[in-house]
């Protein structure tokens, strides 16, 4: 081990992620070994049985045909979308500080991503036939119904999909190039695959560079209309309450917020577990913090706005929905929302708070605990107030859809562990990019003389 | 005709608006909340025309109940002024359904006869058409339902029995009006005729509250009833543009 106090050296840098792959500790198989059981045993058990048995294996009910399933696909893209949009977002603004971090923070859009995607599978009543949404051709001539926010969504998010799975790969070729050639055995030929003959030539450099811009600029908006598209499934609807123009602001801006939250949480594990201490500091934290604050205060106010909206309109129904979202049934959660999400983020004020390790990781939880509970009250509380009262019925989550939650966590951690050993989960070159260029005292007379 | 003007014309046909003026039909049901009794008999007509299974106790506690038609019961006032109304609830067969709009796979559309259909093996149980749905008639399959021996002898052959994971909805028992349209077809009718079908709840309503027919032909009682003053829609605002409609309840207290 080098000195702690030493200045990082541009070998330090590869020597410190090439040990990130290679040397694996106890730690890491016990933690992969419980999150694989977990997946299985709380994700694919529940869901076979609910294969089995049908949809009535969670406890919706007729007015409530939505539920948990569908709050944590929206839980899901929502935390994808601040890895490839942020780092997108920070790339064309020139942040220095996003080259320690934008890698694990795509990695986390791609691996939420998929992980919404097999909740989309869980929702719907005959997964099996799922691919009868997507347009391809066909025998009986039958295509999907162009009309449908659902069906824009199938095609938002596999293009989301393929594109931020095409930008993190990218990014990434110059590291297997150096990974390549650091390893040996399955790793090399693994590497020899993925770095496509990268030598690091002046052109390919150019090329890349050229190349990621243009993606950073095209996944921008892309990022944007998904989140807009999946609340189109809701605002599209006459139901009070989801029927608002609002809805593609509120999902972006709270997608976004989740997404960072879940970044900070995610740095900090990295930054705990894989000895990346020099890497992600105190200013990355510092920095998504005063981003999380902004967020926080813009979610706000379209939650007032929302509630602005609903009294405005001065409709019963709406009238109702309100009554019932601030008093009803569900009103904890609300209030639970409101505490995490608005009022306890205000503590990223203070300089101190934005600082420290711990509180940051805390508080990332807490809000992405209170995100989740925003997306199932969306559902919740306007499924159970529609607009003929005989209908209204509360729902309530069953064992099952808890169950797949967790699993759904599970599988999300699984992902990431797997990467963390395939895929630097730091940028090898372009943390270089931010160091200052290696010089020796004799080297740089003997070259200073050349000249 | 060249591609540009083919094109031209289908992409038209493809934009004609919901409210269909040159369909076959416009089948309408009128409902008169001053007959209607509220004895349900409609919704057990409805239950044994249209296989609809009895989802039992439990499922019932759980509100997964199947009732493609069903009474809705208000209470008014306090007791002992206290008031019951109730107004039959079903499919309205909205000329501009929210739920067509919605669903990603077509499994419901518009057919040539002003219905709302709704093709059971597309569904693929999104459950978005239920939630569109402002009246709430869409039922959903939690689970497969099975009829104890000797019941399955009594389910109707003209009609699918459903598997879990689908979506289903009021069809205005679309294997009689298929059925009729056949006979008129056979007698060398061009159009089935006032009377020629009627749905399992409108051949059982003790009071004739329920009345069915085709809005197209002027003499048809359902046309008659689009003109009484007592006639209005459900949620009217919402712009669906439903094809029952109810004739209100005069009430001489009021």
């Amino acid at each position: 081990m080098r000195d702690k106090d030493r200045q990082l050296q541009f070998s330090d840098v590869n020597d410190d992620i090439v040990r990130s792959l290679v040397v694996t500790g106890k730690n890491y198989y016990i933690a992969l070994v419980t999150a694989i059981f977990v997946t299985l045993a709380c994700f694919f058990f529940p869901w076979f049985y609910q294969l089995n048995y049908g949809i009535g294996a969670a406890g919706m009910n007729h007015p409530n045909v939505w539920g948990t399933y569908l709050a944590s696909f929206i839980f899901w893209i929502g935390l994808s979308h601040s890895g490839t949009l942020l780092s997108c977002v920070l790339h064309i603004t020139n942040s220095g500080w996003r080259k320690a971090m934008y890698r694990s923070a795509e990695a986390m859009t791609l691996f939420s991503l998929m992980v919404a995607v097999t909740m989309v599978l869980v929702h719907v009543g005959r997964p099996w036939f799922i691919h009868w949404a997507a347009p391809y051709p066909n025998q009986m001539e039958l295509w999907p119904n162009f009309r449908s926010p659902l069906m824009f969504d199938v095609m938002a998010i596999t293009t989301y999909l393929t594109g931020s799975s095409i930008f993190i790969y990218m990014g990434s070729i110059p590291d297997f190039a150096a990974v390549r050639d650091r390893t040996t055995g399955w790793r090399h030929h693994l590497y020899v695959l993925l770095s496509l003959g990268w030598r690091g030539s002046d052109k390919e450099w150019h090329r890349l560079g050229v190349a990621y811009t243009f993606l950073a600029v095209l996944t921008i908006p892309l990022a944007v209309s998904v989140h807009s598209i999946v609340s189109w499934d809701f605002a599209a609807s006459l139901v009070p309450g989801l029927h608002q123009t609002i809805f593609a602001p509120y999902f972006v801006v709270g997608a976004i917020y989740s997404g960072t939250a879940g970044i900070v949480t995610v740095m900090f594990v990295l930054r705990k577990y894989m000895n990346f201490e020099h890497y992600i500091t105190k200013l990355h934290f510092d920095n998504l913090g005063k981003l999380l604050l902004a967020l926080s205060l813009l979610w706000s106010y379209i939650n007032i706005l929302e509630l602005f909206t609903g009294w405005y309109s001065g409709t019963s129904t709406e009238y109702e929905q309100l009554r019932y979202k601030l008093t009803g049934f569900y009103a904890p959660l609300y209030w639970e929302m409101i505490l995490f999400c608005a009022v306890a983020p205000l503590l990223l004020i203070s300089n101190k708070f934005r600082n420290s390790f711990v509180p940051m990781l805390i508080l990332s939880i807490a809000i992405n605990i209170g995100m989740y509970t925003e997306r199932f009250l969306i559902i919740a509380t306007t499924m159970s107030r529609q607009y003929l009262p005989e209908t209204w019925r509360v729902y309530v989550p069953s064992l099952v859809e808890i169950s797949i939650l967790v699993g759904s966590i599970a599988m999300f951690v699984t992902l990431f562990l797997l990467f963390v050993k395939i895929v630097p989960s730091i940028s090898i070159y372009e943390v270089k990019e931010t160091m200052e260029t290696p010089k020796s005292k004799k080297g740089d007379a003997e070259w200073q003389a050349t000249r | 005709m060249n591609f540009i003007d083919r094109f031209v014309s289908s992409w038209q046909k493809f934009r004609k608006p919901a409210t269909y003026e040159d369909f076959d039909y416009a089948w309408t049901m009128s409902i008169d909340l001053d007959r209607c009794t509220g004895c349900s008999a409609c919704v057990t007509a409805c239950q044994a025309e249209n296989n609809i299974p009895i989802v039992g106790k439990k499922e019932l506690a759980k509100g997964r109940e199947m009732q493609w038609i069903r009474i809705e019961r208000y209470w008014e006032g306090e007791y002992p002024n206290a008031k019951l109304k109730f107004i039959p609830m079903l499919c309205q067969h909205c000329d501009a359904a929210p739920c067509e709009t919605v669903c990603p796979v077509s499994a419901t559309y518009h057919n040539q006869d002003g219905l709302n259909t709704q093709i059971y093996n597309r569904c693929i149980g999104t459950r978005s058409c239920a939630v569109y749905c402002p009246y709430e008639v869409r039922y959903f399959n939690y689970n497969d339902h099975h009829w104890d021996s000797p019941l399955e002898q009594q389910l109707n052959p003209d009609v699918t029995v459903r598997e879990k994971g689908v979506m289903e909805k009021c069809t205005f028992c679309v294997q009689r009006i298929r059925q009729a349209k056949d006979h008129a077809k056979d007698d060398g009718r061009r159009r089935v005729r006032e009377g020629d079908v009627q749905p399992a709840c409108v051949q059982t309503c003790p009071t004739e509250a329920l009345v069915f027919g085709d809005r197209k032909d002027a003499n048809s009682k359902v046309s008659k009833s689009l003109n009484d003053p007592r006639a209005y829609h459900v949620l009217e605002d919402l712009n669906t543009s439903p094809s029952v409609v109810y004739l209100k309840k005069v009430d001489a207290d009021a």
